[in-house]
């Protein structure tokens, strides 16, 4: 395909603009969900199960009702028919039978799952009211670890029979006759903890019920309002066109926010059943238990290699514990897990086997590089084990196994269940691995690694990753001639904070040849812009709605050359559109506000996902005496494809990196036996602070554009995250060789690295 | 109950109950929405105010505790046209994404650079360590502060 990525005119694409959003966000006048107020707005909140596993037996909601300011209180009693959250990714029949009903129905599963819902005058009055609602529940044994989940002698869901919803299995090629052959093979168990996105901004919502219309409007949507649009649209018997999504700003999503939680349907619910409009604004401690949770996986792995370091084959078997539900992309990372786990590496033979089960926990979805993070984690820390094992240099072995530029499209292990298929589109792998060692001097460093310096161990590592985005079907945009000649742009994608309105500006603007200012609005993520959105999730928007605008625009502009060519009685070709003027020969000319109320629409289609892919490297100083791991340096190389706004993919990919290492050192939400959330705020749930991790780099290529589309983007929201946990780990690992302790479990908390280096002094495995 | 106090430079007096937080009257009663409750805990920052020229958590102040002080919010901070040189360098350094803490990043910076325009890149780290960003990793924003000292210097210290 070609790809007109180079114009003479293009001018804001791969330029460091300044974002257009700060300019409110910086003000104070964002206009967040729990911002908004309505005439006769009423407040919900909602009543938490505070036990794990049980039977309801009645909820008795007499005294909440006669409290002052309260006007209704909603159980699954008043619902009749209780619906169930569809899955949107992977709706198998067997995942099927794990959907969340909207509120506890006949069972509680999870400590925070809703009960009821309280609507009353302000929402402290309805906090007071929940200590009026005398629930009755009749506690359960509890399935509070995987183990005891796939035992299957407690069951979640009776009707099922088993706590394990599904399998996947993901294969390429022969593994089993690749192992019976191998020369070599080296097996490892790994664990990655359960931990969450965690944006900044609680969830919101404000849902407006118009009688007259029967029409409800439900803001506070974001990331994929259509989806949630339909589903909302099915569960209220509402058709699709009298539910309206509305999106305001939004802190932070990280994939967590913007799914359909049990909230956005009881919001709407209660605006019907009241015919007043209803706010809802979540605490932190709700947030924490009622939000997505995410990584909980533990991965036995296995490999087989040459004894030169070829690697011959990859299998396992992870086992990720999906919480009480199955969420709408519950199974995402799972299968994420069985398709990538072999990484940028060339693994001809590769088997992963995925075991879903449900415990009495919070329900997981995706969050941030979901499935990649946790298998990254387990590959490289399993090639510097067979690195050491033997006797290569890790950078040598990486190198050896990299697939090459002339290896691609280079295919990936088929899902069987699901039957996906993808490939890695591009890329020169060993060109960001070594941008990466020059950028971090990791000759130099390497001198110091496994040393003992001023009390503290130091260690290097590097390891390589791949970054799938550009998920499709489709992204549709409209383009808009204004009456002043300016141009809107509406798009089905959706903000979460990450500046969608600066960088498809900039992309609107090349694509039109026109200054950026003439970009009057972009306006995402609403139901009211575009017939049919996709959303933004997956490090899609650039490459779906990015392409979808040029779409737009060399539509737009075809468009106004044939009516300018038919008022200047000239063929389309010899008009020419220059600077808010379509220009005919003798330079005749209309200005484009002429051509005012003229709209297109675009879109872009696929199925194929882009790769970008890249290489990071880690420098620590391990404290023997608490276990305290300093991160000295940290180098991030990625390359994206294309480039939109080096200043915003710079603070993704950092941003990114330090939300891994709070995956890798800080973050855990901790249950006890009884399936109680130990970390429910933030002085138990640790996030990484501005003194914890000084030194980040990141540096992003645009060498390879991708070949799938016209403007060679690749996603890269992501990438940031997916490869810290393992090399943060096997840095670790490195700067305490002298231990030969070998970190299998995240997170590197103080107490855990600790605790390797004292089991490794008693059993006097440490060579000094 | 009443209670009277001058937010960013004008004189409020509102009607409150007693476990009204300082961070809600200002959001619902008064419609100063830019300071904005993250945690209710007093843990994350995104909430922060001056009160008499001190950064403190509005979520973990009742509004009858600011009974004749001064407080001043990130609208307060803030022109009616354009930016501050403390925003306009956030804005430079894109030390802001969601931009849900970013109210917080800019009271308690301007708090701290009102107090120690000459402060270095440890000294931020340490007061910006108490207000979470989920987007940015910091490094932008200790930037953007470090960034953002001459202007303080210049004009040395600020209401």
């Amino acid at each position: 395909m070609t790809a007109p990525t180079q114009r003479a005119r293009n001018v804001f694409v791969g330029s460091p603009i300044e974002r257009l959003e700060d300019l409110r966000f910086l003000t104070g006048r964002g206009q967040y969900i729990d911002d908004l107020a309505a005439e006769r707005m009423l407040h919900a909140v909602v009543l938490r199960s505070s036990v794990a596993h049980g039977r309801i037996h009645s909820i008795d909601t007499t005294a909440a009702l006669a409290r002052p300011g309260v006007h209704a209180v909603i159980t699954a009693a008043d619902l009749g028919k209780v619906p169930t959250i569809p899955l949107r990714h992977d709706p198998t029949p067997a995942l099927r039978r794990y959907e969340q009903p909207v509120i506890a129905n006949g069972n509680v599963r999870y400590v925070g799952e809703p009960l009821a819902l309280v609507i009353a005058d302000s929402p402290a009055l309805a906090e007071d009211a929940l200590d009026a609602i005398i629930v009755d529940i009749e506690p359960l044994p509890v399935v509070a670890d995987r183990d005891t989940a796939r035992k299957d002698e407690i069951i979640l869901f009776d009707t099922v029979g088993t706590n394990t919803p599904d399998k996947l299995r993901a294969v390429r090629g022969d593994v089993d006759a690749a192992f019976k052959d191998a020369p070599y093979t080296r097996h490892a168990h790994f664990r990655v903890q359960r931990h969450a996105a965690v944006p900044m901004e609680p969830r919101g919502l404000m849902a407006e019920w118009d009688e007259q219309q029967q029409r409800i409007t439900l803001s506070g949507v974001c990331k994929v309002p259509f989806t949630n649009r339909r589903a909302l649209a099915k569960m209220m018997g509402l058709p699709e066109q009298s539910v309206r999504m509305v999106e305001y700003d939004v802190g932070g999503g990280f994939g967590a926010r913007g799914e359909f939680y049990p909230e956005d349907f009881l919001i709407p619910l209660a605006a019907r059943l009241t015919r007043r409009p209803i706010k809802w604004t979540e605490d932190r401690r709700e947030n924490l238990m009622a939000l997505n949770h995410a990584r909980d996986t533990e991965c036995d792995l296995e490999i087989a290699c040459t004894r030169d370091g070829t690697i011959l084959a990859l299998r396992g078997h992870a086992i990720t514990d999906l919480g009480a539900y199955v969420r709408t992309n519950g199974a995402t990372a799972a299968r994420n897990i069985s398709q990538i786990m072999s990484g940028p590496y060339r693994i001809p033979h590769v088997r992963m086997d995925v075991t879903m089960v449900v415990t009495n926990k919070t329900p997981v979805g995706t969050y941030r590089g979901p499935g990649r993070f946790e298998s990254d984690f387990c590959r490289e820390r399993l090639l510097d084990m067979v690195a050491s094992d033997l006797g290569i240099d890790r950078l040598e072995f990486r190198r050896r196994n990299l697939i090459t530029e002339a290896e691609m499209p280079y295919p990936l292990a088929t899902v069987e269940q699901l039957d996906i298929e993808t490939e890695c589109d591009s890329g020169d792998y060993g060109a960001t691995l070594d941008r990466c060692l020059d950028e971090f001097k990791w000759a130099e460093r390497s001198k110091l690694s496994g040393k003992l310096i001023d009390g503290r161990y130091h260690g290097i590592a590097v390891g390589c990753y791949l970054e799938g985005g550009g998920t499709g079907p489709r992204e549709n945009v409209r383009l808009a001639i204004e009456a002043n000649g300016s141009f809107t742009l509406l798009v089905g994608s959706s903000s979460v904070g990450q500046g969608v309105e600066t960088v498809l500006a900039q992309i609107a603007a090349d694509a039109l040849e026109v200054p950026m200012d003439r970009i009057n609005r972009v306006l995402h993520g609403s139901t009211d812009y575009v017939a049919e959105g996709f959303g933004s999730f997956s490090s899609r928007t650039m490459v779906m709605a990015g392409n979808a605008i040029v779409d737009a625009a060399n539509r737009l502009r075809a468009l106004v050359r044939e009516t300018a060519a038919g008022r200047l009685n000239c063929a389309p070709s010899e008009i020419a559109i220059d600077r808010g003027m379509a220009i005919g020969p003798g330079r005749a000319s209309i200005e484009l506000k002429d051509f005012a109320g003229i709209a297109v629409d675009g879109t872009h289609a696929s199925n194929k996902r882009t790769y970008s892919y890249g290489a990071h490297a880690a420098y620590v100083a391990v404290d023997p005496k608490t276990g305290h791991v300093a991160l000295l340096d940290y180098v991030a190389v990625e390359d994206v494809g294309r480039i939109i706004n080096p200043l915003t993919l710079h603070g993704q990919c950092v941003g990114a990196v330090v939300q891994g290492l709070g995956g890798a050192f800080l973050e855990q939400f901790v249950y006890d036996e009884n399936g109680q959330l130990l970390t429910g705020s933030f002085a138990d749930y640790l996030m990484p602070t501005a003194s914890d991790f000084p030194t980040i780099r990141a540096i992003a290529l645009e060498q390879k554009p991708s070949p799938i589309n016209p403007l060679g983007t690749k996603g890269a929201g992501e990438g940031g995250i997916i490869p810290v946990g393992g090399v943060v780990a096997n840095a670790v690992a490195a700067a305490l060789s002298s231990f030969k302790v070998q970190p299998l479990d995240l997170p590197l908390s103080p107490p855990r690295v600790w605790q390797m280096i004292q089991s490794a002094r008693r059993s006097g495995a440490a060579s000094r | 109950m009443p209670v009277k106090f001058e937010v960013n430079g004008k004189p409020v007096e509102v009607e409150v109950e007693p476990r009204l937080t300082l961070a809600d009257c200002l959001r619902h009663h008064l419609g100063l929405t830019g300071t904005h409750v993250g945690c209710e805990h007093g843990v994350c920052g995104a909430c922060t105010v001056l009160v008499d020229g001190a950064a403190v958590r509005s979520c973990l102040m009742l509004a009858v505790q600011a009974e004749d002080a001064k407080v001043v919010t990130v609208e307060g901070l803030s022109l009616e046209q354009g930016l501050t040189p403390l925003q306009t360098s956030f804005r430079k350094h894109h030390a802001l994404q969601c931009g849900f803490c970013t109210p917080g990043m800019i009271t308690t910076a301007h708090a701290l650079l009102s107090e120690e325009p000459g402060c270095d890149a440890d000294r931020v780290r340490e007061v910006l360590s108490g207000n979470l960003c989920r987007c940015t990793g910091y490094i932008s924003i200790v930037e953007a502060v470090l960034d953002a000292r001459a202007a303080y210097q210049r004009d040395g210290k600020r209401p």
